[in-house]
């Protein structure tokens, strides 16, 4: 029996035009969300965890009220239930407030073994949220894994780095965070989509974790945006066909720039 | 001036160009006092500008991930009071950052490609969005933590006292909970490391599997491979090799695309490169939106030509 929660984020869609709002936070209001990409590998693997013995998955989201499409979608694939922790409070908060409020969610649901998450989110990108969930629960963290095997209390992951490629190891409770290598995520089937409908999702608010409003948000945070400026759109370049010269052009072209 | 610490890396012993990228940097803020785990060339570090290196040298820091030394530096920075710390921004990088950051409440950056101080006050710029801002961002708590991406700074040659002192630090058993079992090396290419090279060719999908053309004309102009999602997803290149937003981000002088079509996801890791330019078959791609120079056409016969072009140019 094995109870993972899989903290999920709610991002602005990376395909589409992603901007800054006046207070140099993201831009939630102007672009669709969805569960982060980078996420739903983290749902998946932890679904193949439960369904190899038995278990369930609890997906755990911090976000406005647009999160629990993210929620949703992981229920849709096949999680068992779902906690959104929502307060407005929240807003604008950086990733060490992140990590606060979701170790406080993590805390109360209590009897679990292991937390997954996404190798980072694909706004933010920071990629250090699970080691700050980690550090604050106290739990050991086995990060960027490629593969992803779990035995018993011991997890055991491939870590594919740039110099070598490792295999790392602890047991009991711990946070694992997942590439996008470990495997394709499943899309959610009609049934799934119908028994998502019927999964509790459980609503709480900072006052719900015993955490206070100026351990968070925007003015709380430990960093500040002071400016963003779009990058200056690139001069539009000369294409040419191959007709039999094209590398002999690509070439010209190089040297013009010195690069041969 | 006061010490700022920045953590080396030096993979068995060799200190990397990013490593000395930071130090030239640590010298805008005040004096750099590296940090290196295990035993590593020194020497080197004191004609970049280091004054005093720390070095700790245990066994702990190989056998355990990313803890035990996350633990160390925050017990320099409780012990020196620096102005600044500075990382590479890798995985490794960021995670150790991390958690110094919050052990010590000082706010962090991570992905800074560039720093600078002005009146005592440090600004970070970093590239966001898949590269279409860049933002400046202070820390408002503490000492700032700044992970700083490969090629934000040339590395300058300044002559430093590099004195070294070992450092025993005792780390707690909760950070020994993580064991690397094996690491396997991989073999070295013989090509520059991918985030730091001065020129990348890459190839996609288009390649159709074959990365030969694309590795003959990247060896002709002494420049690293890499490769797209579609391309790694194939199991046609490995995924270190990778450029886009899941992968490596890269800002070269010039940056080769063969067969890939843009999408969002290699635009992040590659669109601030300084000069862009695309072979592909479909005219429509939208890679060409970005780039300086295009040729629509098939890189199995355009990129062959390109490379005998190289050659009999260098002679």
């Amino acid at each position: 029996m094995t109870k993972i929660v899989v903290a999920v984020k709610y991002v602005p869609d990376a395909t589409a035009n992603r901007t800054f709002s006046a207070d140099n936070t993201v831009d939630r209001e102007g672009v669709d969300g969805l569960l982060s990409e980078l996420d739903e590998y983290a749902v998946e693997q932890a679904l193949q965890v439960v369904e190899a013995g038995e278990g369930e998955v609890v997906v755990l989201t911090v976000g406005p009220a647009d999160a629990a499409d993210a929620v949703r979608k992981a229920l849709q694939m096949g999680a068992d239930s779902g906690i959104h922790v929502e307060d407005d409070a929240i807003a604008g908060s950086d990733a060490f407030a992140t990590s606060a409020v979701l170790a406080k969610a993590i805390e109360k649901v209590g009897d679990y073994d292991l937390v997954f998450f996404g190798m980072a989110s694909t706004d933010g990108g920071m990629g250090v949220v699970p080691t700050l969930v980690a550090e604050r629960l106290g739990l050991p963290a086995i990060t960027y894994a490629n593969e992803v095997t779990v035995e018993g209390d011991t997890v055991k992951i491939v870590r594919d780095g740039d110099t070598a490629t490792q295999e790392i190891e602890a047991s009991g409770k711990l946070v694992v965070s997942v590439t996008d290598q470990t495997g394709e995520a499943r899309y959610p089937s009609f049934k799934g989509i119908m028994a998502a409908k019927k999964k509790d999702v459980a609503e709480w608010t900072l006052a719900d974790l015993g955490l206070d409003a100026a351990e968070v948000g925007l003015d709380n945070a430990w960093s500040k945006v002071e400016a963003f400026t779009p990058r200056p759109p690139r001069t539009a370049g000369e294409i040419v066909t191959d007709e039999g010269d094209g590398g002999t052009k690509l070439v010209e072209f190089l040297a013009s720039k010195k690069f041969v | 001036m006061t010490e700022v610490l920045v953590l080396i890396d030096a993979p068995d012993g060799k200190v990397t160009k990013p490593s000395l990228e930071l130090l030239t940097i640590a010298r805008r803020i005040g004096e750099p006092s590296a940090v290196v785990f295990g035993a590593a060339d020194t020497g080197v570090l004191g004609e970049y500008g280091a004054e005093k290196i720390y070095q700790l040298d245990d066994a702990v820091y190989a056998d355990y991930l990313v803890a035990p030394k996350a633990e160390a530096l925050a017990q320099l920075v409780a012990d020196k009071s620096p102005a600044a710390v500075l990382v590479p921004s890798s995985t490794e990088g960021k995670e150790i950052a991390a958690r110094v950051a919050l052990k010590s409440q000082s706010g962090l950056i991570t992905d800074a490609v560039d720093v600078a101080v002005d009146g005592g006050t440090v600004t970070t710029t970093q590239s966001v969005f898949a590269g279409n801002f860049t933002v400046q961002a202070t820390v408002t708590s503490g000492a700032p933590v700044i992970a700083v991406k490969p090629n934000s700074a040339a590395p300058e040659q300044a002559a430093g006292a590099g004195a070294v002192e070992a450092v025993s630090v005792d780390i707690s058993d909760a950070a020994k909970a993580v064991k690397i079992t094996s690491t396997s090396p991989k073999a070295a290419s013989g090509r520059p490391e991918l985030t730091e090279a001065a020129i990348v060719v890459s190839g996609g999908r288009g390649t159709g599997g074959d990365f030969s053309e694309v590795e003959a004309f990247a060896d002709s102009l002494g420049a690293a491979v890499g490769a797209s999602r579609a391309a790694v997803d194939s199991g046609w290149y490995p995924h270190s090799f990778q450029v886009g937003q899941t992968g490596k981000t890269v800002s070269p002088q010039l940056y080769v695309a063969n067969g890939i079509s843009g999408a969002i996801q290699h635009r992040a890791g590659m669109q601030t490169s300084k000069t862009i330019v695309a072979v592909n078959k479909d005219e429509e791609a939208p890679i060409f939106e970005l780039v300086d120079f295009g040729v629509v056409g098939d890189l199995k016969t355009v990129l062959p030509q390109a490379t005998e072009e190289v050659k009999k140019r260098k002679g």
